[in-house]
């Protein structure tokens, strides 16, 4: 059986969901044409910004957050706004749509008032770009000039700009690149849909300190000696850009593409079930380069094969239903962990974990073997969580 | 970085009473532990060291996404063997040899990554590959062993309709009459085998070319020919009383002990004594101690060093119990009242290399000694497969004897025959043979192309 990954977002049809997102990734014409050769069916140039906006970026601008053995499962950037400014992103978008009629090309934009924004939407509507995505959402460097952030973190001023952008935007769709630093998403989520925006990109990075280093009391990363907060993506941010897309796609009906920590296939199908239709991937592409798109795209589609389904789009949203409140989840279900005594391995882990952090329901018999008490039990699987062996212990109804 | 992970192998005493495979395979955590130690390094020198080019990390990438049906897959393209060759392959020797990780730890284990995908593979069911339009064009191959049944699967999925003949009676050639149980389990091979008849390649068993069927027909009916017929007879060196009842050639021994109910073996085996020192020697011992030898001791000419047999395989033997005797070479087979007593063996020194780089062995001038045997197995290596040379006299061979082919194509020098395998490379490996046959069903397609276009201009 042949599955289908093709998908439409905002009235374009992409050959499979996986985008590269606004970021060094895409900063040139040349690196997108590799991606695209690799399989990609789409990318958003980075943003970019009017010819009189002034770019100075800082180096290093990139620190790694590792943990145990694996390296960067979270990014710090403190980079900004691409160097290359609009009449340099016109022309990828011409050399690109000419040599790929067939992939997307998005273009992201960021300007400090109405006619910038303005130009921006009209030069590259000119360069027949295919969407354009508006960063609302820099949470460092950006927000100090009133962009940024700035905007995302509030209505009045995101339906605002939207607006703008729409006016001038006569056949290109437009989504709204918001920020997860805020305290109510879906009521931006409402401002930008009342503005009359396309779509939402949800999300861009959360604003973070990585680390310090802890021999001279400097943050990472180091610029000679001071560092700034900045802008945290990869893996690490997976739980808030899902929770985010979750939310926007119960608040309101409009196309979504999911941005924040894809890495896997895996992602990529919990995003879509959250109601993505779009995934943006700009970490995992850092880390492992353009390649990864082979198995991002052979893992959706056995999954898909797996579950007897032939397209993406039967994915979109089928996770929202069993999102509810917390007071709607049930008080009378009752689970209970089971140990599987012939894999456990006899760390305990499950023990020390339910001691410590639980209700004392494990005890361990003189083999150091692990035993449930179901009446201390009180089901709340932190022992399942810790536990190192495959499906060693499982939650199961009373 | 986390170490190697390595997968449990049956308990000792279980192990050398049964034919049940010895390597119990990676547990799923293990796997997902040992796919996350592959750096995924930029140039790959894993790929580069697998004889069939394998995308290596292409599949531990997919494996570390738990797709392992996805890794299988990919394994797969290039080798319709995969589980097969993630079992018998001498990975350190070739895609682990130059693995980047060993500049950190140690080489992440490639090979049972890989046969950990295909087994979540086989427990699923092999997904059959869709063959192209029929071209109308027929190939015989002669050998059902990796070489020609690469071969064929890859023809069959063009669309090139393929006969495949073999004097055995069932596909398979060593995998199936050499390599024992213990390292390859029959299943595995069945499965993979009927995956590739199940491509639409026609088996024809019982049938040696040359005897049963004639080359001239082969030649006169098919567009093209493949010869993977493997190795010749094995090789009998000059030794005194080896039509002794009890002397047996390993190659033999181990056929009938690789049926999955063995024959029975004519005798007790009592004590065995197994000349030779390459890797048949090595199954033949431990298949020897599985069929209830007494004692098992592999004696081989030169020292330890210039074994050709693997080290792995050697320590896979020394655990089980067999012994080891160097520099000892055999003179005669001592019998008394038709029965065999021993070997007497002459001691050997090693002096200037050889063709083959090695050290020669050369009498000591001590005195020859006697190890008692029951039972003598012989593993001298084989020559050339006369079969082939008597049935097509004209084709060209080799300076070592063998099918001489073109390195690109597999072109034998008669034109519409191609070769390749053992019979090419003078015994190698299965993924050797596979990648051969891989070369040759490339170079029959092109061959069978270029003379279609050659008849239409006609
Ligand atoms: C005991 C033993 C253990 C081995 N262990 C390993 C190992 O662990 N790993 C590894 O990689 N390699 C191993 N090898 C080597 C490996 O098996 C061979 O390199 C490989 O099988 C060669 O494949 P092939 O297709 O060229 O020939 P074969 O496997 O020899 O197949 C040739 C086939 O052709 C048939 N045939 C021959 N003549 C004719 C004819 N005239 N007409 C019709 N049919 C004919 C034969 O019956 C046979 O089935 C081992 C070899 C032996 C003997
Ligand atoms: C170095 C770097 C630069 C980025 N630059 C931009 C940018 O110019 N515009 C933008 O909208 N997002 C930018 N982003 C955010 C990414 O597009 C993406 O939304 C975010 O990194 C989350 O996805 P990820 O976890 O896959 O990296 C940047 C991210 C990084 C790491």
């Amino acid at each position: 059986m042949s599955v289908d990954l093709s998908i439409k977002f905002a009235g374009i049809k992409f050959e499979n969901p996986f985008t590269l997102a606004a970021s060094p990734c895409t900063d040139n014409a040349q690196m997108v044409a590799r991606a695209f050769d690799a399989g990609w069916a789409a990318a958003v140039l980075k943003t970019t910004s009017v010819e009189e906006e002034v770019v100075e970026l800082v180096y290093p601008m990139m620190a790694g957050l590792d943990f145990d053995d694996k390296k960067v499962i979270g990014l710090q950037n403190i980079d900004l706004i691409s160097e290359r400014h609009i009449d340099q992103v016109e022309k990828d978008v011409r050399e690109l749509k000419k040599a790929y009629p067939k992939k997307v090309v998005g273009a992201s934009i960021m300007g400090q008032k109405k006619e910038h924004w303005q130009s921006l939407v009209r030069r590259l509507e000119a360069a027949g770009v295919d969407f354009i995505e508006c960063s609302f959402s820099c949470p460092h460097g950006m927000p100090e000039r009133g962009m940024g952030s700035t905007i995302g973190q509030n209505a009045e001023l995101t339906e605002r700009t939207a607006r703008w952008v729409k006016e001038a935007a006569r056949r290109t769709p437009v989504s709204i690149k918001v920020t997860p630093l805020v305290p109510d998403l879906p009521h931006i989520a409402h401002a930008v849909q009342k503005s009359g925006a396309d779509a939402i990109t949800a999300i861009n990075t959360v604003k973070c300190l990585i680390g310090v280093d802890i021999d001279n009391f400097v943050p990472y990363p180091t610029v000679n000696g001071k560092s700034s907060y900045g802008g945290y993506s990869g893996a690490a941010i997976k739980p808030i850009s899902l929770r985010c897309v979750a939310e926007i796609a119960k608040a309101v009906d409009m196309p979504i593409s999911a941005t924040g920590g894809i890495t896997t296939w895996r992602d990529a199908v919990e995003f879509l079930l959250c109601g993505a239709r779009n995934l943006q991937v700009c970490t995992a592409v850092m880390k492992h380069g353009f390649r990864i798109i082979e198995d991002l795209t052979d893992g959706l589609s056995v999954y898909l094969e797996d579950k007897g389904m032939s397209s993406v789009e039967e994915l979109v949203g089928l996770a929202l239903p069993n999102i509810v409140e917390h007071s709607h989840l049930s008080r009378e279900y009752k689970p209970v962990s089971k140990i599987n005594l012939e894999t456990c391995v006899k760390c305990d882990v499950c023990y020390i974990a339910c001691q410590d952090g639980g209700h004392q329901a494990i005890t361990l018999d003189e083999k150091r073997l692990p035993h449930v008490d179901e009446e201390k039990c009180v089901g709340c699987s932190m022992c399942a969580s810790v536990c190192p062996v495959w499906e060693c212990i499982q939650m199961v109804p009373r | 970085m986390a170490a190697r992970q390595t997968p449990d192998t049956l308990d000792m005493a279980v192990r050398v009473a049964s034919m049940d495979e010895v390597d119990r395979g990676l547990k799923p955590h293990q796997a997902l532990a040992e796919a996350g130690r592959c750096i995924f390094c930029h140039d790959a020198p894993c790929v580069k060291g697998c004889p069939v080019g394998i995308d290596i990390p292409g599949f531990i990438r997919r494996m570390a996404q738990r797709n392992f049906v996805g890794a299988a897959r990919l394994i797969r393209q290039a080798n319709p063997l995969g589980a097969v060759c993630a079992r018998v392959c001498p990975s350190e020797a070739q895609c682990e040899k130059g693995c980047t990780s060993a500049g950190l730890t140690e080489p992440v284990a490639i090979a049972c990554l890989q046969r950990f995908a295909m087994d979540q593979e086989m427990a699923r069911g092999i997904r059959q590959a869709a063959a192209a339009a029929p071209t109308g064009r027929r190939v015989a191959v002669i050998g059902a062993g990796p070489a020609g049944l690469a071969c064929s699967l890859a023809l069959a999925l063009a669309g090139e309709s393929v006969t495949m003949y073999d004097s055995a009676p069932e596909p398979g050639g060593v995998m199936r009459y050499g390599i024992p149980p213990y390292r390859l389990p029959r299943e595995v091979l069945n499965r993979e085998v009927d995956w590739i008849l199940g491509a639409g390649v026609r088996f024809v068993g019982n049938t040696e070319v040359g005897r049963d069927i004639g080359m001239d027909e082969l030649l006169s009916e098919y567009d093209a020919i493949f010869i993977g017929a493997g190795l010749g007879e094995p090789a009998t060196p000059d030794v005194s009383g080896l039509d002794a009842p009890g002397v047996i050639s390993a190659y033999s021994f181990l056929r009938a002990a690789g049926q999955t109910d063995p024959a029975p073996i004519a005798q007790p085996l009592g004590r065995v004594v197994v000349l030779g020192g390459g890797n048949v020697a090595i199954d033949a011992a431990c298949t020897a101690l599985r069929l209830g030898a007494e004692a098992v001791t592999v004696a081989y000419r030169r020292a330890r060093e210039q074994m050709p047999a693997w080290a792995r395989e050697v320590e896979f033997a020394q655990d089980e119990g067999v012994e080891f005797a160097f520099l000892l070479s055999p003179a005669e087979v001592l019998q008394a009242d038709g029965k065999i007593m021993g070997v007497r063996m002459t001691r050997m020194k090693l002096a200037e290399d050889d063709a083959s780089g090695r050290p020669r062995p050369v009498p000591s001038g001590e005195p020859d000694e006697a190890i008692g045997a029951d039972t003598v197995l012989l593993a001298f290596g084989q020559g050339a497969n006369e079969s082939i040379f008597s049935a097509l006299p004209s084709l060209a061979r080799s300076e070592a004897g063998m099918i001489e082919v073109d390195p690109e194509t597999g072109a034998s020098s008669m034109a519409g025959v191609f070769a390749g395998g053992d019979a090419v490379n003078g015994g190698s490996t299965v993924v050797l043979a596979v990648s051969e046959g891989l070369r040759a069903a490339a170079g029959i397609r092109a061959y069978l192309d270029s003379s279609r276009e050659g008849s239409e201009c006609r």
